[in-house]
């Protein structure tokens, strides 16, 4: 199997390669050709391997592909570890990657960047790859910085735009410093293990969690606790958990088939995977869950609420995107790995099929991305419509969609955690997630009421353009669409409680929710047939409602509800002042720093005093002295009866 | 092979550098002749490169124990031999001079419009000076050589320098001999201990604490200056600015590891306990290199002047690996910190000879430095930006080029000497990231920014080789340091096991 891992990755990267430095010869043809052939390759050989582990029993993998150094009993590798988790995430990343690519012929059509944008999807599939087939730290580290800097090279593809280069610079440096934690829980694993091996590392679990460390004199940390901690800040870079959130919104300057692919449904995941990839470490910290599970519930919730006022029809997907990256982080908090990775999965397929939907809107509405000068679009795009229709179904949790299973049962795990009875935790885990719901459901519809339906408010010129867009568009609609719809029937049973994930994840026994569940657990008709029991049902009808009524029925009503909470509106608009404190605070903060250091520091003290002061001094002294050696002879005679005179004085006196 | 092939290394470009003082250009850069002295350079920097090749393929890993040895009494007198070999600390360094030269001399191919024989001649008689210092095992053989490489290098900042190159040159001159002439005074001072200017000698023999902490002192000075550590560093951002571009290339890739190799090879086998009565202060600087310098760097306007500020914080890294072998003793980690220094000495040469070099692109066809003077140049020079933007994020450390080797491994091994070290130390992923890729935004990205930039050619094919290779290097290094790594494994634990010991 070593040859078809190599394959899997390899082939984007000799695309990207292929595509990046010979795309002027190759034409853009050529650069597409090689690029979906690559991607497609990997894509088959990863449904094989999934095929083989899941169905055929093979047993996990752990590879060494060459060794990148040893110094000082250190081995730094890169090799694979190919488990079911692994294969989990290399079907989905690849699936989507492949549908990604085909799409963006139909997106990128005009553009002149035709190759270059196709090189980098490739480069970024082998990124990814990389990151989640690592068996070793140092591997995950390269991934995850190298799908870092795609993502920049991505935003910033339209490099003319000021926005696009403000907001590529400004995701890098945020994710830099996730990194920045991320890199010290690194070296704390080393420190701890001496090793950076993940199976190294596990095995030592529980050796490492009986240590302490004093970070701060005279408090003593789990060592642990530490490194979970550490490593979870780089999570929250990747992931987009608040306060580390603010790069993902801006991300949507990029062009849309990246937003689909590394700001939805891939990159900004592997911050969960990281963390349910590393669930060996982290059940041993009960702090660094109760760390994960809060921040996780606050990006669920607010950054939800921040999709009501958005009208940009990319932002209000990326702000739904940050709530549901929030949904997953709860579940990893909760000790429900399988679920976050379960929900990881059923969004990257409706997230991927939001966004291609909205970029399909974007190309017919000849890149007119205001929502509010859309409207009526259904009659124009009908496969658009009923693909986004379903994508946000999913979204929202309809009942039956594959959403639905991975978000119903997330609630519920979070509502039977280890958490329950511990007070705020809890409480604050479970009501964000809960009232998540309703938001979820009424930014979605809020959003797809005023795109396709209602009165149509886009100038003539534009409507007279309006129509579908081409196959190379909509057929990655429909592929999504499928799986959207239908995945969660065939899968939520055997992935969440068929042992799916084998020793892939570890789950300490008093915490595993998920087999707690699974014992009263009667197949995806049961959940479907009890759905109208449970809170989360009528909040997503409830919202559903919501914005039925003040979207359809009575359009005039928003308007009036926004200039009532205008306090509440100005705080969403700012969106929680984030921006500001980052920008005009921190960014203007590290500049003044640097001018000072620079103009007091360097240039006043050490050249102006010291070095330039020194060179003036000796020069002055030298002055001095100067004066003295005036050449008359009768100075020099006085000097010298001063001189003997002293001399003869001291003699005389102190002798 | 060659014999004496140190020998070699060191009087092959400095013959040929004498060869083309000479015969000289007749003060005519477009001449026949010229032309001929150019080509001379090329081939005797090629051929250098070529012979130091042996240095690695004959290089044994298994051993701290000096290689390629040669032994010549030189002034009977007082002791004194013509004494050359390397280990697993200079000979990396060796081969880093001797890759760097030919491309310098490729880079100031037609650029150089005055004297271009003695502009050639000045870098091949640096390096093959460099490369005595880097194989001297003589003390006062090292110092001669040390104190030579400072002419060559005045001459090309004072003939082939900026507006400002006199201020620059005596800056750099009096900096820099400063810190050698105490050097000078700990060497004699050893050399009266033992009666021997043999540097195996003066790694043995027992010095009093309080000597030890004066010889520290002295050779701190010396090599602090050159490294530069912080405070003593202001005199690099001047000389970069005013430096011609394969000036600021050698400066950046190869003048400043001489600081690096003086604390690998003189203080801390030679005066441990003073290294380690100091160590507490040194790991202070270097952190204060790291953030500090951070920061200014973020807001200089002159992309010369980033770069030099960039690379006083990288060297900091260099200082920090070298100095928390004395927090981990008995455990593994000081050997790792160590070698992390070293990878980031020859990456740092790669990289920053890689972005000075982008820097002279861009100043012979707009003669401005500063960064408001660009904008939007990937429009005009994309395959230009595509270079630029590699090295940087190799500046800002992304791992798979050389810049994160180093970097990793020091915080690393400097968590485990105190997470606090690692915690400020780690502030360069974050800094390194905001200053350079600042500056790419504002000099790379964006609309074409004013005419000058609208009428940008790319790289011609010359500027197109020179580049290529350093990426390939880049790339090289940060993908596969293992043969890197195992040059010097050997000897860094060697030298562990020499700093660890008590020597009075």
């Amino acid at each position: 199997m070593y040859s078809y891992y190599l394959t899997i990755v390899l082939a984007p990267l000799f695309a990207a390669i292929v595509a990046g430095l010979f795309g002027y010869k190759i034409g853009r043809k050529g650069a597409h050709s090689i690029t979906i052939g690559a991607v497609g390759l990997s894509c088959v050989l990863s449904f094989y391997v999934l095929y083989r582990m899941y169905w055929g029993g093979a047993e996990p993998e752990n590879i060494s592909v060459y060794t990148w150094a040893v110094s000082d009993g250190l081995r730094m590798e890169v090799g694979f570890l190919v488990d079911r988790l692994t294969v989990l995430m290399m079907a989905v990343v690849t699936f989507v990657s492949f549908m990604v690519h085909i799409y963006t012929i139909g997106y990128m059509h005009d553009d002149p960047g035709y190759q270059r944008f196709f090189s980098y999807i490739s480069l970024f599939t082998f990124s990814m790859l990389m990151l989640v087939m690592s068996n070793n730290f140092l591997q995950l580290f390269f991934g995850w910085e190298a799908v870092g800097l795609v993502s920049y090279l991505l935003i910033g593809f339209w490099f003319k735009r000021e926005t696009a280069i403000f907001a590529n610079l400004k995701a890098f440096l945020v994710n830099r410093v996730g990194d920045f934690g991320f890199i010290l829980g690194i070296a704390a694993v080393v420190m701890f293990t001496g090793s950076l091996d993940y199976a190294t590392v596990f095995g030592q679990a529980e050796e490492v969690a009986a240590q302490s460390v004093e970070v701060f004199p005279g408090s003593p940390w789990n060592a642990m606790t530490l490194i979970c901690i550490l490593l979870f800040i780089g999570a929250m870079g990747k992931s987009a958990q608040a306060p580390l959130h603010v790069w993902l919104p801006d991300s949507m300057e990029g062009p849309t088939p990246i937003s689909a692919l590394i700001h939805a449904a891939t990159m900004v995941t592997a911050g969960i995977f990281m963390v349910a990839r590393m669930s060996p470490l982290y059940e041993f910290s009960t702090t660094a869950l109760a760390v994960v599970i809060v921040i996780g519930a606050i990006t669920a919730f607010f950054m939800g609420l921040l999709g009501i006022v958005q009208n940009d029809i990319k932002r209000v997907v990326a702000y739904s995107t940050l709530s549901q990256l929030g949904y997953m982080t709860v579940a990893l908090g909760a000790s429900a790995y399988g679920a976050a990775i379960f929900h990881l999965m059923t969004h990257a397929f409706f997230k991927a099929l939001l966004f291609l939907a909205a970029g399909s809107v974007i190309i017919a509405m000849h890149h007119e991305q205001d929502i509010r000068k859309m409207g009526g679009i259904r009659k124009y795009m009908p496969i658009t419509y009923w693909t986004s229709l379903i994508g946000s179904l999913a979204l929202i949790g309809f009942p039956g969609t594959a959403g639905f299973f991975s978000k119903d049962l997330l609630i519920e795990a979070v509502r039977d955690s280890h958490w329950h009875g511990e007070g705020a935790v809890y409480w604050i885990a479970y009501l964000s997630v809960l009232l998540g719901v309703f938001v979820t459901a009424l930014y979605s519809f809020r959003m797809f009421f005023l795109v396709f339906h209602g009165e149509e408010r886009m100038d003539k010129e534009t409507r007279s353009h309006l129509h579908e867009t081409p196959w190379v568009v909509t057929v990655p609609l429909v592929m999504l669409a499928i799986p959207s719809l239908a995945i969660g029937w065939f899968t939520v049973g055997p992935v969440l409680f068929g042992g799916f994930f084998g020793d892939a994840i570890f789950v300490e026994h008093s915490r595993d929710v998920l087999a707690h569940i699974g014992e009263h657990w009667h197949g995806p008709m049961g959940l479907l047939t009890h759905t109208w029991q449970t809170p989360v049902f009528w909040l997503a009808m409830g919202g559903l409602a919501t914005a039925v009524y003040l979207y359809l029925l009575r359009p005039d009503l928003p308007a009036k509800i926004k200039a009532k909470v205008e306090g509440l509106y100005n705080l969403l608009d700012r969106k929680y002042y984030f921006d500001d404190l980052y920008i005009k605070g921190f960014a203007a903060w590290g500049r003044g720093i640097g001018t000072a250091l620079w103009k007091h520091g360097d240039q006043f003290l050490i050249d102006g005093v010291l070095v330039n002061g020194t060179a003036n001094s000796v020069g002055k002294l030298a002055g001095v002295m100067r004066q003295l050696q005036s050449g008359y002879l009768y100075t020099y005679a006085f000097a010298m009866i001063i001189g003997l005179t002293m001399f003869l004085g001291w003699l005389i006196w102190f002798r | 092979m060659v014999d004496n092939l140190l020998s070699v290394l060191i009087w092959l470009p400095i013959a040929g550098g004498v060869v083309l003082l000479a015969m000289g250009d007749g003060n005519d850069a477009a001449s026949a002749r010229a032309n001929a002295m150019r080509w001379t350079a090329l081939a005797v920097s090629v051929l250098t490169f070529v012979l130091s090749i042996g240095l690695y393929t004959g290089f044994d890993t298994t051993t701290a124990a000096m290689q390629f040895v040669e032994r010549a009494p030189w002034i009977d007198a007082i002791d004194v031999w013509y004494y050359l070999g390397v280990d697993g600390f200079s000979a990396p360094l060796i081969l880093l001079t001797t890759f760097i030269t030919p491309l310098v001399v490729i880079a100031g191919w037609d650029v150089i419009k005055t004297r271009p024989a003695q502009y050639f001649a000045a870098f091949l008689i640096l390096e093959g000076l460099m490369n005595g210092v880097f194989s001297a095992l003589d003390g006062l053989l090292f110092y001669v050589f040390w104190e030579a490489m400072l002419v060559p290098m005045f001459l090309i900042i004072g003939v082939w320098g900026g507006e400002r190159r006199v201020y620059a040159t005596l800056k750099f001159f009096l900096y820099t001999f400063l810190g050698s002439v105490l050097m000078l005074v700990a060497f004699i001072y050893l050399y009266r201990l033992t009666g021997s200017f043999d540097m195996g000698r003066w790694m043995e023999v027992p010095v009093s604490l309080t000597a030890q902490k004066m010889i520290f002192i002295a050779f701190l000075l010396a090599f602090a200056i050159k490294v530069p550590m912080w405070p003593v560093h202001t005199w690099l951002p001047d000389a970069h600015v005013e430096a011609p571009t394969g000036g600021s290339v050698i400066l950046a890739a190869i003048l400043l590891k001489m600081g690096g190799y003086g604390f690998v090879r003189f203080s801390l086998p030679m005066v441990p306990d003073g290294s380690r009565y100091f160590a507490g202060m040194m790991i202070a600087l270097s952190l204060i290199a790291v953030v500090y310098i951070g920061f200014v760097a973020l807001m200089q306007k002159d992309m010369k002047k980033l770069i030099a500020y960039s690379s006083i914080a990288h060297m900091g890294f260099v200082t920090l690996g070298f100095f928390i072998v004395w927090h981990m003793f008995g455990e593994s980690g000081a050997v790792l910190g160590v070698s992390g220094g070293m990878v980031q000495m020859v990456s740092h040469g790669l990289i920053s000879g890689a972005m000075f070099l982008c820097v002279g692109v861009l100043y012979d066809r707009v003669h401005s430095r500063q960064i408001s003077d660009y904008g939007g140049v990937a429009n005009t020079m994309p395959v230009f930006a595509a270079f630029m933007v590699l090295f940087a994020m190799a500046n800002a450390g992304l791992p798979g080029t050389s810049g994160f080797v180093g970097e990793f491994m020091v915080i690393i091994a400097s968590f485990k000497a105190n997470p606090w070290f690692a915690f400020f130390a780690a502030m360069t992923l974050v800094l390194g990231a905001a200053y350079t890729l600042w500056m790419i935004k504002r000099v790379v990205y964006g609309e074409v920014a004013n005419d000058h930039v609208a009428t940008l050619e790319d790289v011609n094919r010359r500027e197109f080789i020179v580049l290529g290779i350093l990426a390939f290097a880049v790339l090289l290094v940060g993908l596969w340091p293992a043969p890197l790594i195992d040059m010097m494994e050997v000897t860094i634990q060697h030298l562990v096991e020499q700093a660890g010991q008590t020597k009075y």
